[in-house]
């Protein structure tokens, strides 16, 4: 039993690891979808951690520090619509500007109101703390295999956690059974033709923004007060850019998607397992090999083994109505 | 008297320093085809584009059915009843059908029950008309026919009762073309009201019932369609007399300039792009390659001026340079080439054969400019000048300015600078591609003169072109391409229109069913006739 242990706390770590994944690469599916390219996970996902921290510390209520989060990721992600859209600016130019402001505010805030070296304040009791589903403990001690499945896999992890799955199988349903989903996806492959039917090409996009940004919110809060208990300085880490990699290996789609961030989220919970462990013949292994690892992933199964990738076809190309 | 459908009154448009639109008065009768006929330029896009609300008119009314409307975006024109078919389809191409016609339509904010009702009415109108389209087919994978008929759905599904049609038959083969004019028929008997814009003046005698013309954004004339002709409205178009048929000799084939065996090639994506191509090529003959663009023809111009290798495949060459062949594994590159006596005007004028922002006299050198005539060690700006001066007089390129930027110069006078810097050099072999793409007519008339005077000095003339019309005028001998291949070759003096049209459209070795000229699908009775006609 000490094995299935191993490997369940090791897929309980992954899930957990893929969350804020997760919702960043739904973001920027919708993003991409509406033909924004967004580099700017990264950052939208840094000053919603910060801001969350700071609301969650400051009021008391994690679920206010989720909606601080939310707001200023939203704010975020409509500046860098305004510049791709309303502006018709580089969309890359913008996504970077977004994610160094992100970088330079969180630490001039952090040390401006609380001295702590970008720090904030840690909360204790005002984050999102793991729900144990009923009948977890029961199971886990009576029944072989299921039973520890259900207590360490399944249960044991904080709301934003099931509300990850929950945003993807809404970013599934809200893309390909609504309206809006249909006039988003057809904005990204062919503005000309969603304006001609004489629907807004900029409106969509920003809906698909402010989408962007709430989702971007969750992802930032998961990091400062679910996973964590305080804000760090560049805490988010890549994970914005991992979640962009997870976008583009899912082919633009949830499902794809899904199954590339928690592909990540275990290759991220192998890296903390394997760190100071000795490995046959290579010894130590030093922990950016393990770092690496999703993009290198990404590159090679890209080259060869999925199939191309396929972006939406007006991705990153400001829309201008033709002469 | 019935309302006419859409009547316009003194609409202006100015961009800038341009006046798109000048004055326009237009009146179309409810349930007639009425076509616009001008030269690129002329205001024909503009025009519509203020009738379906992409643009605002400066000043002026819009009535429709009688109703003064503004017009102010393109949801306005459909509720009007207006729809567009865009010369630039505008479709989601990895869409279906169904979903294509419903965008902007779909009625209910969750889509479950918006598809049925979207399949039914879709069918009922595909019905009524006789427009059958697969609802559940992939458009990106239809034939450009069938997507045509998608936009023209689009619009009927929308309610349209009077359907603008930009340039469609632009990428039809002359079969589509005919299958879309029988659908115009069975729209205007069901009471819809057609616009039809385009240049071509067959079409407008073959479809239309009124048309009228414009010229440098100002209507020039109205016309019934029976009391007029194409020569007259040419007139109208260009402003003085047009001479529409290109005068020539007959064509006297001298010795074999060029012979293309067995050339195969795939892209980049492993897609094979030409099919085992033959043929060849003498001093003093035109030979068109006819078919609808994208097969495999821009490949073909791009191989044979270096611009790409084969994977397989032997050329050989007899020119001023002497006898070389060339095969896959030592082909050329397009400096090469040019060395060897072979001129190319390439299809695309602004991506392949000229730089936009360098001024006329860079880009007349372009290509020669490391030539001695240019200067010795560096280029020396006097002889460069001078030697467009030459060009620009020589090809009547307007204005006669050689520090001007090209960007500044109208597309006909770009294309005759480009005709002149490969021209003049009297090459053995000229390649030449869509040689009045984007052109007016009146330019048009003075590249096919200096094309038949080229042929008539000796050299070989590789034609290209996705207008039949000028491939029937223009060439001595045809060679039709379809998804790669060759799938036969003809005389110009023996063929028509419909036998080209099924040969686009046949695959290779198969012979068409119609038409009773030399038509031989099979390549070794081709080589034969062609031993005949030079003998």
């Amino acid at each position: 039993m000490e094995m299935f242990d191993q490997i369940f706390s090791l897929l309980g770590a992954s899930i957990r690891l893929a969350t804020p994944l997760m919702f960043a690469a739904m973001a920027g599916i919708f993003s991409e979808r509406s033909g924004i390219v967004d580099i700017g996970l990264e950052g939208k996902m840094l000053i919603s951690a910060f801001a969350s921290a700071c609301a969650a510390y400051e009021t008391g209520s994690p679920w206010l520090g989720l909606l601080a989060g939310i707001l200023v990721s939203v704010m975020f992600a409509l500046m860098h619509g305004y510049a791709s859209i309303t502006q018709r600016g580089d969309q890359t130019i913008s996504g970077l500007a977004v994610n160094f402001l992100a970088s330079g505010l969180t630490v001039v805030l952090g040390h401006a109101w609380y001295g702590q070296g970008g720090l904030t304040p840690s909360v204790h009791d005002e984050r999102f703390k793991s729900i144990i589903l009923p009948g977890a403990e029961w199971l886990g001690e009576n029944v072989p295999v299921v039973g520890p499945f259900y207590e360490q896999v399944i249960s044991g992890h904080n709301i934003l956690v099931y509300l990850a799955f929950v945003s993807v199988a809404a970013a599934y349903w809200v893309l390909f059974r609504t309206r809006f989903g249909l006039r988003l996806r057809a904005t990204g492959e062919e503005p000309n033709a969603v304006d001609s039917a004489g629907i807004s090409v900029a409106w969509v996009r920003y809906r698909a923004m402010i989408v962007t940004g709430v989702l971007c919110g969750c992802a930032g809060t998961y990091l400062s007060i679910a996973q964590n208990a305080a804000f760090q300085r560049e805490m988010t880490a890549g994970r914005g850019y991992i979640a962009l990699a997870a976008v583009i290996f899912g082919k633009w789609h949830p499902k794809g998607a899904l199954g590339a961030c928690l592909l990540f989220g275990f290759l991220q919970s192998l890296e903390t397992r394997l760190q100071s462990v000795q490995l046959p013949l290579v010894g130590e292994l030093p922990s950016q090999v393990f770092s690496a690892i999703p993009y290198i992933i990404t590159v090679v199964l890209l080259a060869g083994f999925i199939g191309k990738a396929i972006a939406p076809k007006n991705v990153g190309v400001p829309y201008v109505k033709e002469r | 008297m019935t309302a006419p459908a859409i009547e316009l009154k003194a609409i202006n448009k100015r961009f800038g320093p341009v006046w798109a639109n000048r004055d326009i008065d237009l009146k179309v009768m409810p349930g007639t085809v009425h076509g616009i006929v001008g030269e690129n330029g002329a205001g024909k896009s503009t025009l519509m584009s203020i009738l379906y609300g992409f643009y605002t008119a400066d000043t002026g009314e819009i009535l429709v059915n009688g109703q003064n409307l503004d017009i102010r975006n393109s949801q306005q024109a459909i509720q009007a009843g207006i729809g567009m078919v865009h010369q630039h389809f505008m479709l989601v191409e990895p869409f279906t059908v169904l979903e294509n016609v419903m965008l902007g339509m779909e009625g209910q904010a969750v889509l479950a029950n918006a598809r049925g009702k979207a399949r039914k009415a879709l069918q009922d109108i595909a019905s009524r008309y006789g427009l059958e389209v697969d609802p559940d087919a992939i458009v990106g994978e239809l034939p450009v026919g069938l997507q045509q008929r998608v936009e023209i759905l689009k619009a009927l599904y929308r309610g349209a009762k009077i359907l603008i049609l930009d340039e469609p038959t632009s990428v039809l083969t002359p079969q589509e073309t005919g299958q879309l004019f029988e659908i115009l028929e069975s729209l205007r008997s069901q009471g819809v009201t057609v616009l039809l814009i385009t240049h071509k003046l067959k079409e407008i005698m073959a479809i239309t019932n009124h048309v009228s013309i414009m010229r440098a954004g100002t209507m020039v004339a109205h016309r019934e369609t029976a009391h007029t002709s194409p020569e007259e409205l040419a007139e109208l178009m260009v402003g003085r007399k047009v001479l529409l048929r290109v005068d020539k000799q007959p064509a006297q084939p001298g010795e074999q300039r060029m012979e293309i065996k067995n050339l195969d090639y795939s892209d980049d994506r492993g897609v094979r792009r030409l099919k085992d191509i033959n043929f060849n090529l003498r001093s003093g003959e035109i030979l068109g390659v006819a078919g609808v663009s994208g097969n495999g023809q821009s490949e073909l111009l791009k191989m044979l001026s270096g611009a790409l290798a084969p994977n397989q495949g032997v050329m050989v060459l007899d020119t001023r340079a002497g006898h070389s062949e060339l095969s896959a594994g030592s082909w050329r590159d397009a400096a090469e080439i040019r060395d060897l006596g072979i001129a190319h005007v390439p299809e695309n004028r602004l991506r392949q054969a000229l730089v936009k922002a360098f001024s006329a006299a860079e880009n007349a050198i372009l290509g020669y400019h490391d030539k001695p005539e240019y200067g010795e060690t560096f280029l020396e700006p006097e002889k460069v000048v001078n030697a467009t001066e030459v060009m620009m007089e020589a090809y009547d390129v307007r204005p006669r300015l050689p520090g001007l930027k090209t960007a500044n110069f109208s597309g006909g006078n770009q294309q005759k600078l480009v005709l002149a810097r490969e021209m003049l050099k009297e090459p053995d072999i000229l390649l030449i591609g869509q040689p009045t793409r984007g052109v007016d007519i009146g330019a048009i008339e003075f590249i096919h003169r200096n094309m038949i005077a080229a042929r008539d000095k000796g050299a070989a003339v590789l034609l290209v072109s996705v207008e039949l019309d000028e491939i029937l005028s223009l060439s001595d001998r045809i060679i039709v391409m379809n998804d790669g291949a060759i799938t036969g070759e003809v005389m110009a003096s023996e063929t028509n229109e419909a036998e080209l049209g099924l040969l686009m459209t046949s695959t290779a070795g198969e012979v068409p069913t119609a038409g009773n000229g030399p038509t031989g699908g099979a390549k070794a009775p081709q080589s034969e006739q062609q031993e005949e006609a030079v003998a």
